[in-house]
C-alpha cells in the first residue's frame, strides 16, 4: 500500500466579499506518494483556491488537511513556512524568481533557508537540478535575461531544490507556447516516472491532463470526478 | 546561518535599490551631522559664557553687610512686659565692612576638606580722579598669587604682569574701561579719592579687561597692603573671603553652615548666579530639540524609502513566504535594511559632525570682551556622540517597525492570485 501524501477530508471555503459565496464544497481526496495527478475543471471553479489551501498557504477553510500524515489546521505560521520549505515545491504560473539575484541563487534560496546542507552542497545540488532542467548553462545569469520557458523551468527547479514530497503546479504551461508547454510536460512526466516525485497540476491543457496518471475534475467547488 | 541568508537577502535589496537607499542614508548623515555639530558649538559656547562668570566668581564668599541692628536698645528693656514697640527710621550705625577675626577664618578654611583655595580680597570704593572730574571705581584688594591660582587672574590682564602688582609699591591693573575713559598709558600715574578723602597716587602697571564692559569700566586690582594703605587699616582689615571648593555642588550647604560658623556673610555661587544655569539649559534643550527634529525628518526618509521597496518586492516577499521564510523572517529582512541604512548613515553623520565641529572651531572668533577666546568655541564631548549614535539606531529601527511590519503581513496568496 502506497503512502498517502496529501490527504484532504470535507474541506469547504467562502469567501465573503463582497457577498458570500462558497466556493469549496466538503472536498475529499487524497494523493499516494508517486502519483501524477492533474485538477481540471472550468474558470472559477475554485481550483487555485483548493490548491492555496493544500499549499498551507490559505488557512482559512472548514475541514481538515493531512500532509505526510500530519494535521495541518491550527499550526502557526512559523510552522507551516517550515512546512512549505521542506516538503512542498510549488510552481505558479508566473515565474516568481527574484530580479536581484542570479539563477542559481534564486534555486538556492530556500535550500539556505532550510539549512540542512552547507552553502557548498547546496550549490551543487542546485546546480543538479537545473542540469536536469536542460538550464545548466544559464547559472550565473539573472531573471531578466531568460525567455519566459526557461524562466519557468527555473521556478521548477526551485521547487525540486529540497526534494518535497509533492509538487503543486497552478497553471505552470499557462503562461507558455505549446512548445515550451510540451517541454514543461516532458520534464514533469520525467520527474514523475524516473525520480518517483509526487506531483499535483491544475491544468486547462486537457492533452496534458489526459497524459497524467489520474484527473480530478471539478465544478461549481466539487469533485464530480476522479479517475 | 539564518541571520547570514537574511543579511545576504537585505543587501541584496538594498543594492538593487542602491540610488534611493543611498539618499535616505545621506538624509540621516546630515541629521547626524548637525546634530553633533550644533550640539558641540552650543555646549562650547555654553561653556564659554560659564566660565566667564565661574572661572572668576568664588564658590563661596564670605562678608559683612551693613544692616540696621535687628535688636534695637529699646528691645532689650522690656522683654516680657507684652508691648510692642515701633522705632521707625533705623538707620546702621557706622560699622566696618571688616570680617572680623579674619586670620583665624581663612586658617579653619585652609584646613577644611571641601576647600580647593582661599583668596582674601580688600574691596574700597573709590573715586578716580582725571583733571576735575570724579569717576567712582572700586580697588579689589587682592592677594596676586591665589587670584591667579583660583580664578585665573592673569588670564585677563591684557597689557602689563601681575607680578609687578606685586613687587611696584602703590600700583594698580587698572579696568580697561575705566584707562580708556582717563585716556591712560601703562606706567602712567592716577589720583584716587577714598570716600574719606584720602588721596593717593598709584602707578598703573597693566589694564584688566573682563568681558563684562560694565566691570571693566569701575573694577581695579591692587594688592592687599595698597588697599589697606589708602584706608589707613592695620594689615588684617579684610572685606571678603573668596572661598573655591573642589567640589562646587557643595556650595550652598558650605555657605550655610560658614555663615553660622564664622558668624559672617556667606553667599554661594549658584544663588548668587542663578540665571546662568538657566541660560545653558535652555540653549541645551534647544539644540537636542532641534537635532531630534532633523532625526525625526530623516526617519520618514527612511520610512519612505522601505514602503516604497515593500511595494516594489511584492512578488518576492510572496514567493520568499511561498518558499518557506516565515513573516518573522520577512520582518528582520526589511529592518536589516533599515538598520543598515541607520548605521551607515548614523556612522559617516558622526564622522562628518565630527569634521564640521573642527572646522567651526577654526573660525577666527575675535571678540574684545573675550581676551582668551581666538576661534569658535567647541565641545568634544563623547556624549553627544553616544546619543548620537543611540538616536540614530532608535529612530531607524522605528521608521522600518512599521513598513516591516506591514511587509511581514502580506498574504502570499493575495499577490500570487492578483497576477
Ligand atoms: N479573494 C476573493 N474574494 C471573493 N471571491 C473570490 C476571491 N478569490 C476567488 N474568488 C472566487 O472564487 C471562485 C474560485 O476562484 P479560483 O481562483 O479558485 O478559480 P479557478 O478554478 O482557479 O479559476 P481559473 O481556472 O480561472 O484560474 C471564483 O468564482 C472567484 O470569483
Ligand atoms: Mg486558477
Amino acid at each position: 500500500m502506497e503512502k498517502k501524501v496529501i490527504e484532504a477530508i470535507g474541506i469547504s471555503k467562502s469567501f465573503h466579499d463582497p457577498i458570500t459565496v462558497k466556493v469549496l464544497s466538503d472536498v475529499s481526496f487524497s494523493i499516494n506518494s508517486g502519483e501524477f495527478v492533474s485538477i481540471v475543471g472550468k474558470s472559477g471553479c475554485g481550483k487555485s483556491t483548493l490548491l492555496y489551501i493544500l499549499s498551507t498557504m490559505d488557512t482559512s477553510y472548514e475541514g481538515q488537511l493531512f500532509l505526510d500524515g500530519i494535521l495541518m489546521n491550527k499550526k502557526k505560521d512559523k510552522e507551516l513556512a517550515k512546512v512549505r520549505n521542506e516538503k512542498i515545491g510549488f510552481v505558479f504560473q508566473f515565474h516568481y524568481l527574484l530580479a536581484e539575484f542570479n539563477i542559481l541563487k534564486n534555486v538556492m534560496l530556500p535550500g539556505l533557508k532550510l539549512g540542512i546542507f552547507p552553502p557548498k552542497e547546496i550549490e551543487h545540488r542546485a546546480y543538479e537540478k537545473l542540469k536536469i532542467l536542460g538550464i545548466e548553462n544559464e547559472a550565473i545569469k539573472f531573471p531578466n535575461q531568460l525567455s519566459g520557458g526557461q524562466k519557468q523551468r527555473v521556478a521548477i527547479a526551485r521547487a525540486l531544490i529540497n526534494e518535497p514530497l509533492i509538487i503543486m503546479g497552478d497553471e505552470p504551461t499557462g503562461n507558455l507556447d505549446k512548445k515550451n508547454s510540451d517541454m514543461v510536460f516532458n520534464i514533469f512526466k520525467e520527474l514523475a516516472e524516473e525520480y518517483r516525485q509526487t506531483l499535483l497540476i491544475v491544468t486547462h491543457d486537457m492533452d496534458f491532463a489526459a497524459n497524467t496518471h489520474r484527473i480530478i475534475t471539478m465544478e461549481d467547488g466539487k469533485i464530480i470526478s476522479n479517475l | 546561518m539564518k541571520i547570514k541568508l537574511i543579511t545576504q537577502i537585505s543587501f541584496s535589496m538594498l543594492y538593487a535599490r542602491l540610488k534611493q537607499t543611498t539618499v535616505a542614508a545621506v538624509g540621516v548623515t546630515f541629521s547626524i551631522t548637525m546634530f553633533i555639530a550644533l550640539l558641540s558649538f552650543m555646549a562650547g559656547l555654553n561653556d564659554l559664557l560659564d566660565n566667564l562668570i565661574l572661572n572668576r566668581t568664588p564658590h563661596v564668599r564670605l562678608y559683612n553687610e551693613i544692616l540696621p541692628s535687628i535688636i534695637q536698645p529699646i528691645d532689650r528693656m522690656g522683654v516680657n512686659s507684652g508691648t510692642y514697640n515701633f522705632v521707625k527710621h533705623i538707620k546702621p550705625k557706622n560699622d566696618l565692612l571688616e570680617i572680623r577675626n579674619s586670620e583665624a577664618i581663612i586658617t579653619a578654611l585652609k584646613n577644611d576638606p571641601n576647600v580647593l583655595g582661599v583668596a582674601p580680597k580688600t574691596a574700597v570704593p573709590i573715586f578716580y580722579n582725571v583733571g576735575v572730574i570724579n569717576l567712582t571705581g572700586v580697588i579689589n584688594g587682592i592677594d596676586v598669587d591665589a587670584e591667579n591660582r583660583l580664578f585665573t587672574f592673569q588670564d585677563y590682564v591684557v597689557e602689563g604682569n601681575t607680578i609687578d602688582l606685586k613687587n611696584t609699591p602703590n600700583s594698580i591693573i587698572l579696568g580697561i574701561g575705566a584707562a580708556k575713559k582717563m585716556l591712560i598709558q601703562v606706567g602712567d600715574n592716577i589720583q584716587i579719592t577714598t570716600n574719606e578723602g584720602n588721596r593717593l597716587q598709584l602707578k598703573v602697571v597693566g589694564f584688566f579687561q573682563s568681558g563684562i564692559e560694565e566691570i571693566d569700566k569701575v573694577q581695579s586690582y591692587a594688592t592687599i597692603a595698597t588697599t589697606q594703605k589708602i584706608l589707613r587699616k592695620p594689615a588684617s582689615y579684610i572685606t571678603d573671603i573668596q572661598v573655591k571648593l573642589y567640589d562646587m555642588t557643595k556650595a550652598p550647604a558650605l555657605a550655610k553652615s560658614y555663615n553660622k560658623l564664622f558668624e559672617v556673610q556667606a553667599i554661594d555661587i549658584q544663588t548668587a548666579n542663578a540665571q546662568f544655569e538657566t541660560g545653558s539649559s535652555v540653549r541645551t534643550l534647544i539644540s537636542y530639540a532641534v537635532g531630534i527634529t532633523l532625526l525625526i525628518v530623516a526617519g520618514f526618509g527612511i520610512y519612505n524609502i522601505l514602503n516604497m521597496m515593500i511595494y516594489e518586492k511584492m512578488d518576492s516577499i510572496a514567493i520568499l513566504k511561498a518558499t518557506g521564510f516565515s513573516g518573522k523572517d520577512v520582518n528582520a529582512i526589511f529592518i536589516t535594511i533599515a538598520l543598515t541604512i541607520g548605521l551607515v548613515g548614523g556612522a559617516l553623520g558622526l564622522i562628518f559632525g565630527l569634521g564640521l565641529s573642527a572646522l567651526i572651531g577654526q573660525i577666527p572668533f575675535n571678540t574684545a570682551s573675550l581676551p582668551t577666546v581666538k576661534t569658535y568655541p567647541i565641545n568634544y564631548n563623547i556624549n553627544f556622540y553616544l546619543i548620537g549614535a543611540i538616536f540614530s539606531i532608535i529612530t531607524t529601527y522605528f521608521a522600518g517597525y512599521f513598513p516591516s511590519r506591514k511587509a511581514s503581513r502580506i498574504d502570499p496568496v493575495d499577490i500570487i492570485r492578483g497576477k
